[in-house]
C-alpha cells in the first residue's frame, strides 16, 4: 500500500498519546511492588470517599487505616499497604473497580464494599476472583444468601436491626400506632420492610420519599392524618433532616425513630437542634467509647475526632485480614480459609463467621442513640427479642 | 442600574477571545485541509485506513500504550463503557443531529432496553422467560422502539423546547417507574442479568465477570455495524428528509416530505439504538437498579453529541469518548472532575460552537450565522 | 388510589401545594424571562436559585444569626428577613450575570445555534453546583428559625399557617411588582420590545445587551426571593438542590406557557397543587410521575402551555 496510509496510521496513536499525556500528573504509580516474597501484601478499602455519600465511607476508611497503621508500626520490616477504591457509592463504577482489585494478586482482602447496592454489583466479581471481603456496613440480608463464599459481614443485618428497632418502638417508646416511611433505597426500604413485618398490626400508615427530595409536605400531611404516635424512617440523614424539621413545623410531635443512615451530625444540622431533639436512631454498630481496648483513644489521637459510625467495625474487619497476613496467609485461598475459621475477640465483639459469612447471632449488637442537645449520644443496647 | 462601565472591559476581553479564536480558526482551516485530502484518497485506500483504525481499537486493551490505560480502574471495563457511550451517541445523533429533535430523556430508552433484558432474562425476575440472550437483544430493541413510538406519537407535534421538557419528563417517568414498580424492584434491582453465550475451551464463560475484553469487542463490533447502518441511512432518502426537516420543517412539509412520519422514524430508530446500548450495559453489569438512569446522565448524553459535533458521526464519537473516558482516566481528581468537566463544556462550546468535529453542512450554516452576526454588529454600530 | 385521604385533607393539601407552587413560580420567572427574550432555556438558572439559598444563609451569619439561635423578636425578624432577601438577591443576581457573561454572551456574538447555549448552560450548571459542593464539603446547612410556625386561621379543614400564607403572599406580591415593572416602566418596555423583535428594537435605539443584562438580573432577583422563601419553608440547603427544583420550575414555566409571566405564576401554582394531590392519591413516590404526566397531557391539548407564550405581548 502507500505511505499515506502509514502516515495516517502513525498519527492516531500519537494523537491518543497526547490526549493521555494531559493527565500524566494524576498517575500515582501503584506498581511499586518489590519482589520480596510475602512482605508486599495489600488490603483494600472499597466504598465512597467522595461524592454525596462520602461521610460514611470516610468513617470506614479511617477505621481500616488506623488498623493498618498500627500494624505497620509494629511490623516495620513487613508493611501492609491499604489500597483505596473510591466508588462514590455508585453501582455503575463498582464492577470496574472490583475487577481492578481482582487483577492485583497482592490484594488479599477487601474491607467493604460499603453500601448494599454497590455490593450487589461488585461482590460477584470478587467471588470470581476468590478475593475475601468483610463489609463493615452493607446490611441487606440477601447479600449473604447468594452463595458467595468470599462474603463476610462484621455486623448484624437488617433482619436483626429491623426487629430490634420495632421492639424499641414497642417497649421503650410504648407507641400504639406507628407510621413507617422509607426512601426507596435498597438500604432504607429493606430496613423499613423488616420493621413493618415486626410491627405487624401497629403500622398505622406508610409512605415513601425520594432521595434528594426536600419538601415533604404531602408525607407530613399523611403522618398528621394518621395520628400515629411514632414514626419509623428507613433512609439517610440528608432527607431525614429537613423531613423532621417540616414535621415539627407542622406541629406533629410523634417520636421519630430511624436507623444508622441517619446517625450523622448532618441530621442535626438539617433538622435543627430543636426539631431533632429526642429523635432516636438504632444502629448495629457499637458506640466508639464502648469499643474494647484502646481503640477510642487511638482513633481520637490519630484523626482528632471521635470514631464515626462503623469506624470500630472497619477496624475489626481490617484486623482480621492483618492477622491473616501476620500468620503468613498471603494467598487469597489461604486468607479465605483463615477468615472463615477466625475465632477471636475484636474491639466490637467476638468475631466468628457462620457458613454464610454472617457474624454469629449471639454476637450481634444493636444500639439505640438519642439526640440530646444537638449531639448524638448513646442510649441503650437493645436486646433482640425475636 | 448602570451598565456603562462594562463597555471597555468587554472589548478588552473580547479582543483576547478574538485572538484565541483566530488561532482556532487557523486550526480549523488546517482540519478542513485534512478533510478534503481525505476525500481525495481512492476509495480502497480510505476503506483500508478505516479498517486499520478499527483493528487498532480492537487491539487497544492488549496494547500497553503508556498513559492511555486507566491507572485506578479496570481498563477493559472503561473501554466497554466508552463503547456503550459511543453507541448511545450514535443513536442520539439520529434524533438530535440528523432530525434536529432535542431529546433530553434519551436515558429512558437506554433504561427500557436494559430492563427488557433483565426482566425477561434474569431468573430472579417474576417475568423471566427461557429465551436465550440472542433472542433477548432483539426483544429489547423492539420494546425500546415501541416506547419511542409511544412517546413520539403524541408529542412530536410539539416544537423545540416543549419537546425537550416532555422528553425529559419521559426519562424521569421511566426512572420513577423503575424505582416504584415491584418487578423492576427499585434500588434493590434485578440481579443475574444474563450475559452473551459462549464458553472457553476450559468451560469457563467467554463473557465472564473478571475479563471484560470480550464484552468490549462485542460492543465495538455492534458500534461499527450501527455506525455503518446510520451512515447508509443518512445518505438515503430518509436521511435527506431528516435534514430537510431539521433545516425548516414547514418548507419540508410543503415540498412533500411527510415530516411527522420521518420524525417518528428518527425517534424510533434512535430509541432502538438507545435500547440496544442499554441492553449491552445490563448484560455486562449483571445487575441493574434504578440508580443508573438519572436525568444527569441523560443530559451528559446530549452533551456528548453536541460537544463532538451534532450530525457528524466522527464528531459524536469523539464527544462520547471524551465524556466517558476522561472522568475514569482522572479518577485521582475524583472530587474535582465534574467541576473541570463543566468548565470544559463551556470552554469548548465557546471556542467551537459547531462541535469538535462539525458536520460539514452545519459548519457552513454556522459560518452564515456568524456573518449575519457581524453584519448586525456593524449595522448596530 | 386513596380518594378518602385526598378529600379528608384537601384543604391542607391545597394550602401547602400553593405555597410550594409559589416557590416554583418565582423560579419559573427566571426561565420565562430569559426564554421570552432570547428563546433559550437557561439551564443554569437552577444554580442561580441554589446560590441564593446560600446567599441568604451567609447574610444571616454575617449579622450573627445562626441556625440554633432563639426565635427573634418581631422587629428583628423583619430586619433579618430583609437582610436575607438582600443576601439572596445579590448572590443570585451576580450568579445570573456571571452565567450571562461567561456562558452566553460569547456565543451570542457568534450567533451560535441554540442547542449550543443549552450545552454551555449545562456546563455552567455543573460547574457552579460542583464548585459549591466542594467548597461546602457537600454538607447540608440548616436555616435559623425566624418565627414559630403557627396556624393563623382554619377554614374548613384547611390549616393556614403563617409560613404558608407568608410564602404565597410574598410570591404573588413579587410577581405583581415584576409584572407592573415590565408593563409600565420604560425599562420594561425595552424588554418587551426586544422580546418582540430584537432587530427593530435595536434600530429604535434600544441597547440590546443592556436589556439582556437587565433581564438576567431580574430573573436572578426573583430566584433570590424564591431562595429566601425556600429557606424559610424547607429549612435546609445543599449544593445539589438546584437541579431538581430547576427542572420542576422549568416544567411550571412550560405548563403555564413559557415566555409568559402570568403563565409562570399559573404554571407554578398548578404544578404545586398537582404534585400534592398526586402524592395524596397515588403515594409520594408517584408524585413526579403525576406531575410530568399532567404536563404531557396539557401540552397535547394546548401545545404552547396554559396561557400561551408571549412576553412581548404581556400587556393584555
Amino acid at each position: 500500500m502507500n505511505s499515506r496510509i502509514k502516515r495516517s496510521l502513525a498519527v492516531l496513536p500519537v494523537a491518543l498519546l497526547v490526549a493521555g499525556a494531559m493527565g500524566a500528573c494524576s498517575n500515582n504509580g501503584n506498581g511499586t511492588t518489590t519482589a520480596s516474597g510475602k512482605c508486599d501484601s495489600k488490603i483494600a478499602f472499597f466504598g465512597a470517599l467522595t461524592g454525596p455519600n462520602a461521610n460514611l465511607g470516610i468513617n470506614i476508611y479511617n477505621g481500616a487505616k488506623l488498623a493498618v497503621d498500627q500494624y505497620n508500626a509494629k511490623n516495620s520490616n513487613c508493611k501492609v499497604t491499604l489500597v483505596q477504591k473510591d466508588s462514590q457509592g455508585d453501582e455503575k463504577q463498582a464492577p470496574a473497580l472490583a475487577q481492578n482489585l481482582v487483577q492485583d494478586p497482592k490484594v488479599v482482602g477487601v474491607v467493604g464494599p460499603a453500601f448494599s447496592g454497590e455490593s450487589e454489583a461488585a461482590d460477584g466479581i470478587l467471588e470470581q476472583g476468590n478475593l475475601p471481603l468483610i463489609t463493615a456496613s452493607a446490611t441487606n440480608p440477601t447479600l449473604a444468601q447468594k452463595g458467595w463464599k468470599v462474603f463476610h459481614r462484621m455486623l448484624g443485618n437488617d433482619a436483626s436491626q429491623g426487629p430490634a428497632a420495632a421492639s424499641y418502638i414497642k417497649d421503650t417508646v410504648k407507641a400504639k400506632k406507628v407510621f413507617v416511611i422509607d426512601d426507596t433505597t435498597a438500604y432504607g426500604k429493606g430496613l423499613a420492610d423488616q420493621v413493618k413485618k415486626s410491627l405487624g398490626g401497629m403500622v398505622g400508615g406508610t409512605d415513601t420519599v425520594q432521595p434528594k427530595q426536600t419538601d415533604f409536605q404531602a408525607t407530613v400531611a399523611k403522618v398528621k392524618a394518621s395520628k400515629a404516635d411514632a414514626i419509623f424512617y428507613g433512609g439517610y440523614y440528608a432527607e431525614a433532616g429537613p423531613f423532621v424539621k417540616q414535621l415539627r413545623a407542622a406541629n406533629v410531635n410523634a417520636k421519630f425513630v430511624s436507623d444508622d443512615g441517619v446517625k450523622d451530625p448532618g441530621f442535626v444540622a438539617g433538622a435543627g437542634k430543636a426539631s431533632a431533639e429526642g429523635s432516636v436512631v438504632t444502629c448495629p454498630c457499637i458506640p466508639g467509647d464502648e469499643a474494647k481496648g484502646t481503640f477510642f483513644a487511638d482513633y481520637k489521637k490519630k484523626f482528632g475526632k471521635e470514631p464515626g459510625t462503623y469506624g470500630p467495625e472497619a477496624f475489626d474487619s481490617a484486623n482480621v485480614f492483618l492477622d491473616g497476613i501476620k500468620a503468613g496467609k498471603t494467598s487469597r485461598a489461604a486468607m479465605l480459609s483463615f477468615v472463615n475459621s477466625y475465632d477471636k475477640d475484636g474491639v466490637t465483639k467476638h468475631i466468628k463467621f457462620d457458613k454464610n459469612g454472617e457474624i454469629a447471632k449471639s454476637e450481634i449488637v444493636i444500639w439505640s442513640y438519642q439526640i440530646k442537645g444537638g449531639e448524638i449520644v448513646k442510649d441503650t443496647e437493645i436486646k433482640a427479642t425475636s | 442600574m448602570s451598565t456603562g462601565g462594562d463597555a471597555p472591559r468587554r472589548s478588552a476581553g473580547g479582543r483576547f477571545v478574538d485572538g484565541l479564536r483566530t488561532v482556532d480558526e487557523r486550526r480549523v482551516a488546517g482540519l478542513a485541509g485534512i478533510r478534503s485530502r481525505w476525500r481525495a484518497l481512492p476509495l480502497v485506500v480510505r476503506i483500508a485506513a478505516l479498517a486499520a483504525v478499527a483493528v487498532f481499537f480492537y487491539l487497544l486493551p492488549n496494547l500497553a500504550i503508556p498513559l492511555i490505560p486507566t491507572p485506578d480502574t479496570n481498563f477493559a471495563s472503561v473501554l466497554f463503557t466508552v463503547a456503550v457511550y459511543v453507541l448511545v451517541a450514535v443513536g442520539l445523533n439520529v434524533v438530535i443531529g440528523l432530525a434536529g429533535l432535542l431529546d433530553l430523556g434519551y436515558i429512558g430508552f437506554f433504561a427500557v432496553g436494559a430492563y427488557s433484558v433483565a426482566i425477561f432474562g434474569s431468573p430472579a425476575s417474576p417475568l423471566a422467560t427461557k429465551y436465550p440472550w440472542l433472542m433477548l437483544i432483539p426483544i429489547a430493541i423492539a420494546v425500546s422502539m415501541v416506547s419511542g413510538v409511544i412517546l413520539g406519537g403524541p408529542t412530536l407535534r410539539l416544537r423545540g423546547d416543549y419537546l425537550a421538557i416532555v422528553t425529559l419528563g419521559f426519562g424521569e417517568i421511566v426512572r420513577l417507574i423503575a424505582v416504584n414498580w415491584s418487578i423492576t424492584n427499585g434500588q434493590i434491582g434485578i440481579p443475574n442479568v444474563p450475559a452473551p453465550p459462549g464458553k472457553f475451551p476450559d468451560g469457563s464463560p467467554l463473557f465472564g465477570v473478571i475479563d471484560t475484553r470480550p464484552f468490549y469487542w462485542l460492543a465495538l463490533t455492534v458500534v461499527l455495524i450501527c455506525m455503518f447502518g446510520v451512515k447508509l441511512l443518512e445518505n438515503s432518502r430518509v436521511g435527506r428528509s431528516w435534514l430537510a426537516i431539521r433545516e425548516d420543517e414547514d418548507a419540508a412539509e410543503l415540498m412533500g416530505v411527510p415530516s411527522f412520519k420521518f420524525k417518528l422514524w428518527a425517534f424510533a430508530i434512535g430509541a432502538g439504538l438507545g435500547g440496544l446500548s442499554g441492553a449491552l450495559f445490563a448484560s455486562r453489569q449483571g445487575f441493574i437498579n434504578s440508580n443508573s438512569f438519572d436525568v444527569l446522565t441523560s443530559v451528559l448524553f446530549v452533551a456528548a453529541v453536541v460537544l463532538g459535533g451534532a450530525g457528524n458521526l466522527a464528531g459524536v464519537t469523539l464527544g462520547a469518548v471524551l465524556i466517558s473516558y476522561l472522568p475514569e482516566r482522572f479518577r485521582g481528581a475524583a472530587e474535582y472532575r465534574f467541576l473541570f468537566f463543566g468548565l470544559a463544556l463551556i470552554a469548548i462550546m465557546i471556542f467551537r460552537p459547531q462541535g469538535l468535529i462539525p458536520s460539514r453542512r452545519r459548519a457552513v450554516e454556522l459560518a452564515d450565522r456568524k456573518r449575519e452576526a457581524e453584519e448586525e454588529v456593524t449595522a448596530g454600530a | 388510589m386513596n380518594f378518602e385521604f385526598l378529600f379528608a385533607n384537601i384543604g391542607d393539601l391545597t394550602v401547602t401545594g400553593l405555597s410550594q407552587g409559589a416557590i416554583y413560580a418565582l423560579i419559573a420567572l427566571g426561565y420565562t424571562l430569559v426564554y421570552g427574550l432570547l428563546k433559550l432555556i437557561n439551564f443554569a438558572h437552577s444554580e442561580v436559585f441554589m446560590m441564593g439559598t446560600f446567599g441568604a444563609l451567609f447574610a444571616w451569619q454575617l449579622v450573627g444569626l445562626h441556625e440554633n439561635n432563639p426565635i427573634p423578636s418581631v422587629p428583628m425578624m423583619i430586619v433579618y428577613l430583609l437582610v436575607g432577601l438582600v443576601g439572596a438577591a445579590v448572590w443570585s443576581g451576580v450568579t445570573a450575570l456571571a452565567v450571562e457573561f461567561v456562558a452566553y454572551r460569547p456565543l451570542r456574538r457568534r450567533n451560535a445555534p441554540r442547542l449550543v447555549f443549552l450545552i454551555t448552560a449545562i456546563g455552567a450548571s455543573l460547574a457552579i453546583s460542583e464548585a459549591v459542593g466542594i467548597a461546602t464539603g457537600r454538607q447540608q446547612f440548616g436555616m435559623p428559625d425566624l418565627f414559630k410556625t403557627t396556624t393563623l386561621v382554619t377554614i374548613g379543614d384547611a390549616h393556614i399557617t403563617n409560613l404558608d400564607l407568608g410564602v404565597i403572599v410574598a410570591a404573588i406580591v413579587m410577581m405583581v411588582v415584576l409584572d407592573q415593572f415590565i408593563n409600565r416602566t420604560r425599562l420594561g418596555r425595552g424588554i418587551r420590545a426586544v422580546a418582540q423583535d430584537s432587530d427593530t428594537a435595536a434600530l429604535m435605539g434600544i441597547n440590546k445587551n443592556r436589556v439582556i443584562v437587565l433581564t438576567f438580573v431580574l430573573g436572578g432577583v426573583m430566584a433570590g426571593a424564591a431562595a429566601l422563601l425556600y429557606n424559610l419553608k424547607i429549612g435546609v440547603t445543599r449544593a445539589d438542590i438546584g437541579f431538581l427544583l430547576g427542572i420542576k420550575a422549568f416544567t411550571a414555566a412550560v405548563l403555564g406557557g413559557i415566555g409568559n409571566l402570568r403563565g409562570a405564576l399559573l404554571g407554578g401554582l398548578a404544578l404545586g397543587l398537582v404534585e400534592n394531590y398526586g402524592s395524596a392519591l397515588f403515594g409520594t413516590s408517584w408524585r413526579d410521575v403525576v406531575a410530568f404526566a399532567v404536563l404531557v397531557i396539557i401540552l397535547m391539548f394546548r401545545p404552547t402551555g396554559l396561557l400561551g407564550e408571549s412576553l412581548g405581548k404581556a400587556r393584555a
